[in-house]
C-alpha cells in the first residue's frame, strides 16, 4: 500500500473532510460514552438540548464561542505563515490582565466611555502581541524553536497573572480570594439579549474573522504570509521580506489572542482570575486545524467546540458521564482532521 | 548567606534533587529516542498524563507498583504507536500531531479518571514506592543517603540512561536509529525499513515518557489530580535540545535543573518578601535560557522532522 499526491484535490472532498472528521471523532467518542454505561444517541442528543434547546443554552454556546473564534483566528493566522503560536494561552491571560491594569491608572479613568472601551481591547491585544513577539525574536535571533518556548511562556504568563492578582492587582474587596480588580465601568462591553451572558464581544470576533479573511485573500501582506509559511527560500528570493512579515504575523496572532483574553474580561467576568480559560488557547489551536486555517471556517469550527462544551456540561448532569467527553471529542477531531486533511490530498494505492 | 550554605549542605535538598530529576531523566530519554529516529513527539506532556492516570488506577484497583509501571509504559507505547501512525506512514504534520496526541491523552485520561472516581473530596491515595537502602554504601556519610536512598523507579532511570547510550552507540540496532534520524534513504539502502523502524522507536521513547508520568503519581505523591504534569513534557523536549541529543548530557540536563528545582522549592521557605510565583516560573525561564545557550551549537539530527517516503525526495 503506498500514497500517491492527488494532482487536483477535489472540491468537495475539501469541504467534506471537516465533516468527516467531526463525524469519526463523534464515533469513537460514542464508543466511550456506551463504555461508560450510557446510550450514545442519547448522550448526543442531550448535548445538541443542552447547546440549542433553551434560550440560555443558546446564549450561553455563542457565548463560549466568542473567545474561542478570536483564539482559533489567532493560531488560523500564524500557522499559516509556519510560525506556531502554542502560546496563544498565555497570551490570553495577559490580555485579560490588561484590562484591570489600564483601569488602575487614575488620568485613565477620566477619559470619556466609548474610549475606555476601545482603549482596553486595544490594550488586550498589544499585551498578547508583546508575550508573542519575545519567542518571535529568540527564533530570528538565536534561531530557537517557538514551540517549545510558546509553550513554555503559557506557565510564566499564568504565574505572572497570579502574581499580579495577588499584589498590586488585588481586589481588596474581593474577601481574600485571589482576584483582580473588576474592569473600569466603561469597560463593560454591553448585552446583546437580556438575561444572559451574551455580549458584543461576539460582535467583534465574527468582524475580526472577516477582516482577517479579507487580510489574508485581498491584501500584499496576506499574500506574503502564506508565500512564507510554504516555502520560506522561494519567498525570500522572489523578495518577500521574511522577518518582517513574520513580526507582523506575530502582532496579528498575539494580538488576536490578547484580543480574546481582553473581551472576555469585558464582556463575561468582570474580573480576572488564574481559572479564567478552560484553555480556550489550546482549544484555538484545534479550532484553527478544524477550518483548515480559513478564517470564515474558524467561526464554524468554533461554534462545533463551543455547542460541544456547553452541550456536555448539561449531559453530564442528567447521564453522569464526565464532561470531559467533550475535550476528548474536541481533540479527537483534531486527530481525524489531520487525517482527512491527507486523505483531501492523497489517493491510495494498492 | 549562610542561608544558602544551609540548603546546599543538607541531606534532604541533594536527595530531592535525584527524586525531582527522575521523571524527568525519563521524560527526557524518551523525547532524545524519537528525535533520534527523526520524529519530534510534542505529544510527551499528554503521555505523561496518562502514565500518571493509569499507573496509578491500576495500583488503587489492587495492582502492584510494578504493574502500574508496566501500565503506564503500556499506555505510554499505544499513544506513540498512534503519533507514530499519523507522522510516520501517513508523514503528517509532527508538531500539530504531537499536540493532538497530547490534548487527547490529556482530557482521555482525566475522562477515565473521573469514571473511576466519580468525586471526592480529598484525593484517593496509594502506597506509593518506598526509598530503597543499598546495603552498606547507604552508610557512607552525605552520600550515602542521597544516592542509595531513592526509590527502585530512581535506580531504573539512571541504568536506563546506561542502558541507552550503550544501544545507541554501540549497538547495530542504535546505528540504524540514529542513520533513520540523519538519512532514512541510508537506511533503507541497508535493507532496514526506516518505517518501522521508526514506528518502534518512537513507542519504545513514549513508553519512557508514560513511566516518567507514573513516577509522579506512584513515587513523588500517591495520587492523582488534573494538570498535575506542569509542563514537565515541554521541560523534557527544551532539555534534549540543551543535550544535544546525547544521553549522558541528558541526565546532566536532567540534574541540573532538578538541582535549581530543589534549590527554589527551599529558598522559597526562607527568603523572604519575594513572590513565591517568581521561583515558580523559574524552571520555565530556566528551560528558555537554556534552548538560548544551545540553540547556535545544537547538532539537530538531520532528517528531523522530516517525513520518509520511498521514491520521494
Amino acid at each position: 500500500m503506498r500514497f500517491e499526491r492527488r494532482d487536483h484535490p477535489s472540491r468537495l472532498v475539501t469541504v467534506l473532510a471537516p465533516i468527516g472528521a467531526i463525524l469519526a471523532a463523534l464515533v469513537v467518542a460514542g464508543v466511550l460514552i456506551a463504555i461508560a454505561g450510557a446510550n450514545p444517541f442519547r448522550a448526543y442528543a442531550l448535548i445538541l438540548k443542552g447547546a440549542f434547546g433553551s434560550r440560555l443554552g443558546f446564549s450561553e454556546t455563542l457565548t463560549r464561542a466568542t473567545p474561542l473564534i478570536l483564539t482559533g483566528l489567532a493560531a488560523a493566522v500564524a500557522f499559516r505563515a509556519r510560525l506556531w503560536n502554542i502560546g496563544g494561552e498565555g497570551q490570553f491571560y495577559l490580555g485579560a490582565l490588561a484590562v484591570p491594569a489600564l483601569g488602575m491608572i487614575p488620568a485613565f479613568a477620566a477619559l470619556p466611555g466609548p474610549m475606555v472601551m476601545v482603549a482596553c481591547l486595544v490594550v488586550g491585544a498589544v499585551a498578547g502581541m508583546i508575550l508573542l513577539l519575545i519567542p518571535l525574536g529568540l527564533r530570528l535571533k538565536f534561531g530557537v524553536d517557538e514551540v517549545v518556548t510558546t509553550l513554555l511562556l503559557n506557565f510564566v504568563a499564568v504565574l505572572f497573572v497570579s502574581l499580579m492578582i495577588e499584589g498590586v492587582l488585588k481586589d481588596p474587596l474581593a474577601f481574600g480570594w485571589p482576584q483582580s480588580v473588576p474592569v473600569p465601568d466603561h469597560a463593560v462591553l454591553p448585552k446583546l439579549m437580556d438575561r444572559s451572558r451574551l455580549h458584543a464581544g461576539l460582535l467583534i470576533a465574527v468582524g475580526m474573522a472577516i477582516f482577517v479573511w479579507w487580510l489574508q485573500s485581498r491584501t500584499v501582506f496576506g499574500m506574503r504570509a502564506r508565500a512564507a509559511g510554504l516555502s520560506p527560500r522561494a519567498a525570500a528570493f522572489a523578495g518577500v521580506p521574511l522577518g518582517r512579515t513574520l513580526i507582523a504575523v506575530a502582532c496579528l496572532s498575539g494580538g488576536l489572542a490578547g484580543l480574546a483574553g481582553a473581551i472576555e474580561v469585558m464582556g463575561v467576568k468582570g474580573y480576572v482570575t488564574t481559572d479564567l480559560s478552560p484553555s480556550y488557547g489550546y482549544s484555538g489551536i484545534v479550532i484553527a486545524m478544524l477550518a483548515n486555517l480559513n478564517p470564515i471556517g474558524v467561526i464554524a469550527a468554533a461554534l462545533f467546540s463551543a455547542v460541544m462544551f456547553v452541550g456536555a456540561d448539561s449531559m453530564s448532569r442528567a447521564l453522569s458521564i464526565p464532561s470531559y467527553i467533550a475535550d476528548v471529542t474536541v481533540a479527537l477531531s483534531l486527530l481525524t482532521m489531520l487525517v482527512a486533511i491527507f486523505l483531501a490530498q492523497y489517493r491510495v494505492r494498492r | 548567606m549562610s542561608v544558602l550554605f544551609d540548603i546546599l549542605g543538607s541531606v534532604g535538598m541533594w536527595e530531592a534533587v535525584l527524586r525531582i530529576a527522575t521523571p524527568l531523566i525519563l521524560g527526557t530519554l524518551g523525547v532524545l529516542l524519537c528525535e533520534r529516529v527523526g520524529v519530534l513527539n510534542l505529544g510527551i506532556e499528554g503521555i505523561m498524563t496518562f502514565g500518571a492516570m493509569i499507573g496509578w488506577l491500576t495500583v488503587y484497583s489492587g495492582g502492584d507498583l510494578w504493574t502500574g509501571m508496566v501500565a503506564a509504559a503500556l499506555g505510554g507505547a499505544m499513544f506513540g504507536f498512534l503519533h507514530a501512525l499519523l507522522t510516520v506512514p501517513l508523514g503528517l504534520s509532527q508538531h500539530v500531531t504531537g499536540l493532538g496526541i497530547t490534548l487527547f491523552a490529556s482530557s482521555f485520561s482525566y475522562y477515565v479518571f473521573r469514571l473511576a472516581i466519580p468525586t471526592s473530596s480529598s484525593p484517593p491515595t496509594v502506597e506509593p514506592f518506598r526509598p530503597l537502602e543499598v546495603p552498606v554504601l547507604s552508610d557512607i556519610p552525605f552520600v550515602g543517603p542521597v544516592l542509595f536512598h531513592q526509590t527502585a523507579p530512581t535506580y531504573l532511570a539512571l541504568v536506563l540512561v546506561a542502558l541507552l547510550a550503550w544501544v545507541l552507540y554501540r549497538t547495530p540496532l542504535g546505528l540504524a536509529i540514529r542513520m533513520a534520524g540523519e538519512n532514512p534513504h541510508a537506511v533503507d539502502a541497508q535493507g532496514i525499513d526506516p518505517i518501522w523502524l521508526r514506528i518502534g522507536t518512537i513507542m519504545a521513547g513514549s513508553a519512557l515518557m508514560g513511566m516518567g508520568g507514573a513516577f509522579l503519581t506512584l513515587a513523588a505523591f500517591n495520587s492523582f489530580f488534573p494538570t498535575m504534569i506542569q509542563g514537565r513534557g515541554w521541560i523534557c523536549v527544551a532539555l534534549v535540545v540543551f543535550a544535544s541529543w546525547r544521553p549522558g548530557r541528558a541526565l546532566l540536563g536532567a540534574l541540573l535543573f532538578a538541582f535549581f528545582d530543589a534549590f527554589q522549592l527551599r529558598l522559597q521557605t526562607v527568603v523572604e518578601g519575594v513572590p513565591y510565583q517568581l521561583f515558580l516560573m523559574l524552571p520555565y525561564v530556566l528551560s528558555i535560557v537554556a534552548l538560548i545557550v544551545m540553540a547556535r551549537r545544537a547538532s539537530v539530527p538531520q532528517a528531523l522532522m522530516q517525513p520518509y517516503r520511498r521514491g520521494e525526495r
